[in-house]
This record gives structure tokens, C-alpha cells and sequence, in this order.
């Protein structure tokens, strides 16, 4: 659909973008993204997907807003706390662009209900605060042929890699299998730093839907807000002996791999 | 020698795993990288450093 005048307007710093332009802006408009988890990572992620005018965002998240959640949980509002997550967020999104339909999942994402959920669209963001849910989303994007964009952060650092079909090495390739420990909860964290892994979530989003540049696939990006500090690291590619990527898998099955998705996290 | 994490090592001919586990790592958390690239997970305990490399550690989180 041809851009409206007051459109024009609103995305006008990246219309002029080589990589965006007209077509590249009618792309974003028709695109849907899923963003699991609507807390720290899910903050900056989905705050910039809403005013690149991604046209369709899907948000799940089960919890609901509290107190010690907005030193980093940018979404929600001291008015807000309370309210289910998903709820609130979608106030944000409203207020913030009007072409954005937001789907709501408030529901707990499980090994039953992952396939289905993330089939509609066309790019999964994994902003959850758990290694179980982390390998969960990495398995179900793996077996269902979803590209998707990982990122975990605590206290000042964090990663971020991309997955892609067919083209890279995915989470459980670079760490096996789900470890206990090191969540937002357990250890602390610095909301800037959250907003610049899901900031690198976003881009990520953005790019892979217009196939614009380099994205993080076959490599994982590491950050350090201490020693403010980044860099890339390669990797040789897939894991021959990855349990759900490789041509031999062992997992087939989320539902049958469910209890390794249930951390204690 | 051996440049693990900035710092050098008398480690050649080593194992990798041998040095994570006197190290005291968590092998669940980390990733290694060998002069740039990321060993796969299934392969970090076949790897003997070797005189001149580079070796990375870093630990991944899975906060959000």
C-alpha cells in the first residue's frame, strides 16, 4: 500500500535511507515480528520496532508489572504496575504509533503452544529473562524454519546472535544445552544496558526484513557496558553434533524435550 | 605461549578442557573462541592449544 502523507512525515528520516526508502518503509509496514518477553530486552526492542512502523507486533509475556520492574522496563509506567505486561505494552505501542497492530499472547509460552505461536510470523525476537525459555524459543524458531534474534543480558553485558534457516549455527550450538543461573533476578542489572542489546534486537529485525547489511548470523556480538566495549566473534559454523540443528538432531520434539525447557530460573 | 582472555600462558600442547576445568569454568556458560572463531560446543574437549593462540572465554547470560 502506497504511503499516506502523514506517514511520509513520520518516517521520513529513514525514508531517505538508501537501504529503507519507499519500498523498504511499505516492507516494515507489512511485516509481522513476535517479540517474547515484554521486560527489559523487549523494552527497547519493541519501543523501536513500533516507531520503525514494523506494521505488525506480536507481544507475549505472562507477568505482570511491578515495581522493581522500571528502573529498565521502559514500556510500563508507575501507573501501570499491575497490569499484565502485555496489556500495558500495548498502551505504549498505541500511544507511540497508531500504524502498528499489536497481537497479544498473555499466556506462558510452553513446548505445546510455541509452534503455533510463532508460525504467523515472519521474525521471532527472544527477549526472555530465562535460559529454559531461551533454548525453548531457539528450538521451536530451528524446527519450524523461523529466523530469529537472540540476546542475553545481565548487570552491565550481555550477547546477541541471529538465526537464520539453513544459513547459521543456532544457540544450543554455542552453548549445548540449558545452563542454571545468571538471570536478571538472581544477579542485577542496568536498564541502559538491556536497552542496547534489545536496541541490537531491533536493528537486527529491521535489517533481516529489508535484506539490508550483515546480520548477526555466524557470529555472536558481545557487549561489556563496563569496559564499554563490543566486538564479533565467528563462529566455524554449525555444530555438527548440535542436538536440534545438525543433519542428525536428537531433539524432534519440543514436547518430548519439555522438561529441559522448565529451568529453575 | 598461550594468550588466554589478554593474558599469557605456558599452555601449548595443553587441552582446552583441561585448562577450563583448572580454571575453575562453568563449562555449561561459556563459549570459547580460538584466534577469532567460536569452537563448537561438542567440540571444546577434542582442542590441544597449540603455540600462538589466541583463546577468548566469554560467559553467556541469560537474563533479559
Amino acid at each position: 500500500m502506497p504511503l499516506q502523507d502523514d506517514q511520509k512525515l513520520r518516517y521520513a528520516r529513514q525514508l531517505i535511507l538508501k537501504e529503507i526508502g519507499g519500498k523498504g518503509q511499505e516492507k516494515l509496514l507489512s511485516a509481522k515480528v513476535l517479540v517474547i518477553g515484554a521486560g527489559g530486552l523487549g523494552s527497547a526492542a519493541i519501543s523501536y520496532l513500533a516507531a520503525a512502523g514494523i506494521g505488525t507486533i506480536g507481544i507475549a509475556d505472562c507477568d505482570r508489572v511491578e515495581l522493581s520492574n522500571l528502573q529498565r522496563q521502559i514500556l510500563h509506567t508507575t501507573a501501570r504496575v499491575g497490569e499484565a505486561k502485555a496489556d500495558s505494552a500495548r498502551k505504549f505501542v498505541g500511544e507511540l504509533n497508531p500504524d502498528v497492530k499489536v497481537e497479544l499472547h498473555p499466556g506462558r509460552v510452553n513446548a505445546a503452544n510455541i509452534a503455533a505461536l510463532i508460525e504467523p510470523y515472519d521474525f521471532v525476537l527472544d527477549c526472555v529473562d530465562r535460559f529454559g525459555t531461551k533454548f525453548l524459543i531457539n528450538d521451536a524458531c530451528v524446527l519450524g524454519k523461523k529466523p530469529y534474534s537472540h540476546a542475553g543480558v545481565v548487570r552491565f553485558s550481555g550477547q546477541a546472535l541471529t538465526y537464520v534457516p539453513g544459513q547459521g549455527p543456532c544457540l544450543r550450538c554455542l552453548i549445548g544445552s540449558v545452563p542454571h543461573g545468571a538471570t536478571c533476578a538472581s544477579v542485577g542489572i542496568v536498564g541502559a544496558a538491556a536497552a542496547v542489546l534489545g536496541g541490537v534486537q531491533a536493528l537486527e529485525t529491521i535489517k533481516y526484513l529489508l535484506g539490508a547489511g550483515e546480520l548477526l548470523t555466524g557470529r555472536v556480538f558481545y557487549f561489556d557496558g563496563l569496559s564499554m566495549t563490543a566486538r564479533t566473534a565467528e563462529f566455524c559454523g554449525r555444530d555438527p553434533a548440535c542436538a536440534v540443528c545438525s543433519e542428525t538432531p536428537s531433539i524432534v520434539s519440543l514436547c518430548e524435550n519439555a522438561a529441559e525447557y522448565e529451568d529453575c530460573n | 605461549m598461550v594468550k588466554i582472555n589478554g593474558e599469557e600462558y605456558d599452555l601449548a600442547g595443553e587441552t582446552l578442557s583441561d585448562y577450563l576445568a583448572s580454571a575453575n569454568y562453568s563449562m555449561a556458560f561459556i563459549a570459547v573462541e580460538i584466534n577469532g572463531q567460536i569452537v563448537p560446543k561438542s567440540q571444546i574437549g577434542s582442542v590441544v592449544l597449540r603455540d600462538g593462540d589466541t583463546v577468548e572465554i566469554v560467559s553467556f547470560v541469560g537474563g533479559g
